[in-house]
């Protein structure tokens, strides 16, 4: 096996060294590149997911709430969207460093110490903003008729919300939650500036040591092959999950 | 309480002033990629929109890779290519000189790539929805398509693509936070320069926040009224 992968290796090394890049080079960073994939991936994965967990609650309370909750889920989004990605980043991995006493006091101190954590509870709670108004905008495009509808065969109003109301929202708002995705992607890069070794960390690691302009390269074909395949996924699962709007063809 | 918010004071002891020189530097930043990103976002709508399958393949190209590629990373490759590229080419011209790329203008540059990629989409989406029907009657009139365009649909892309560039201003605001990695004292800098001297990540980070959205609050003031000028002659969906 593994001297099978060393001849897949060495196979892809002397391609990319006869289409014209620095194969050399190549062998000694590209697993740590792939590393930095993974790590991206881990980012993205985990914040977008946990993000759309949060993301329900908020667009709900913010049709359903009272004056307070509605206004709560109003001010979070205002604030997650109306700031840098960049300067939440460094409000919650620095700001944590502020009060490690009291972290360490209660027990999380362990979580704000790596920076890993501290960029996935910040990309969390950006995404959540973002999608929460995708969400809301979604249910609030559906006619009022469906939980009228909902409501005249005796389904309760959570009954409505997760049988009828949420389905249909989720389909509408399905393309721009796949931008979100990307966007997400994109802004993970951001990461690397508190020293995760994402794609962006590997590569601004190996252009500090070797100089050579060709790793950014890299780097942008790298991101553009993982936004291109979000993009082609999204339309098949978007003609799938809308399959019953399409016009036959 | 009271101690953190003689910090912001101006003066010697207080950060206020230089906090206050970043925030310009941020508005800056921002008004200066603004000409410059709606007019590359406007050749680009062109050259999708062109009959020419160069044109549009290449216009399609430049969308692709300046909206598929992170911020971050347009911003280095601009920055650190930049700089080699430009070196190499005075290198011809005299022997071993080097030139150093401006990080303002780096940071223009590749905030102007960014807004021009996005909102050549938004524009092209514009143009699409002046009627094929007024172009006909301006070339009847006997209008060259240079005035075609200048006349009849130039001046009738901003309400439509209104809405859709001041999303793109919003997030090009934010992205000026980016450029502080490259050392412009933008806020975000001047923030960073603040905590490592005071000690206060979380208070100094949150008033940048604050200040962020104080400027995207003001934007959607500015952009409200304008949406309102720009569409002064139409009737709105649900008014009067």
């Amino acid at each position: 096996m593994q001297a099978f992968l060393d001849l897949v290796g060495a196979g892809f090394l002397s391609l990319m060294g006869f289409i014209g890049l620095n194969s050399e080079l190549m062998g000694r960073y590209g697993l740590r590149f792939l590393d930095g994939v993974w790590v991206t991936l881990q980012l993205v994965i985990l914040s977008v997911g946990l993000g759309a967990l949060l993301a329900w609650p908020l667009a709900i309370a913010r049709i359903e709430g009272g004056k307070l909750l509605a206004g709560a889920s109003f001010g979070y989004s205002y604030f997650f969207r109306g700031t840098p990605l960049l300067a939440q980043t460094f409000l919650i991995y620095y700001g944590a460093g502020q009060f490690r006493e009291a972290l360490t006091e209660v027990g999380l101190w362990w979580f704000f110490r790596d920076a890993f954590n501290c960029a996935v509870l910040t990309f969390t709670l950006n995404t959540a903003a973002y999608q929460s108004e995708i969400l809301r905008g979604a249910i609030q495009s559906l006619p009022v008729g469906q939980m009228e509808g909902a409501q005249a065969l005796g389904l309760t109003r959570v009954l409505a919300y997760r049988k009828v109301i949420v389905p249909q929202a989720f389909a509408i708002g399905l393309r721009p939650l796949g931008n979100e995705l990307i966007l997400m992607i994109k802004s993970s890069a951001i990461a690397s500036v508190i020293t995760v070794y994402d794609l962006m960390g590997v590569t601004r690691l190996a252009f500090s040591r070797s100089y050579d302009m060709e790793v950014y390269l890299w780097a942008a074909a790298l991101y553009l092959i993982m936004v291109e395949i979000v993009r082609r996924v999204w339309d098949v699962l978007e003609r799938r999950l809308n399959r019953h709007l399409l016009v036959s063809r | 309480m009271l101690d953190l918010l003689r910090l912001l004071s101006f003066g010697p002891d207080g950060w206020g002033d230089e906090i206050l020189a970043g925030a310009l530097m941020t508005i800056e930043l921002a008004l200066a990629s603004l000409p410059a990103g709606i007019a590359i976002g406007l050749a680009v709508a062109l050259a999708k929109d062109s009959p020419f399958f160069l044109l549009r393949a290449a216009g399609n190209l430049f969308t692709t890779v300046f909206r598929g590629l992170p911020e971050l990373l347009t911003l280095f490759i601009v920055y650190y290519g930049g700089q080699m590229l430009l070196t190499r080419l005075a290198g011809y011209v005299v022997e071993g000189a080097t030139i150093e790329v401006n990080q303002f203008v780096a940071g223009v540059v590749a905030l102007s790539l960014v807004l021009g990629a996005f909102s050549s989409e938004v524009l092209l989406a514009a143009i699409r929805a002046v009627p094929r029907g007024q172009k006909e009657a301006a070339s009847a009139l006997g209008l060259s398509k240079f005035r075609i365009f200048r006349f009849v649909t130039f001046p009738q892309l901003w309400r439509v693509a209104l809405p859709g560039l001041s999303n793109n201003w919003m997030v090009l605001l934010k992205d000026t936070s980016l450029v502080s990695v490259i050392a412009i004292t933008d806020l975000m800098r001047q923030t960073a320069i603040a905590v490592g001297v005071t000690k206060q990540p979380f208070f100094f980070y949150l008033v940048a926040c604050l200040i962020y959205l104080v400027f995207s609050g003001l934007s959607s003031v500015v952009f409200t009224r304008l949406e309102a000028r720009a569409s002064r002659g139409f009737k709105r969906m649900g008014g009067h």
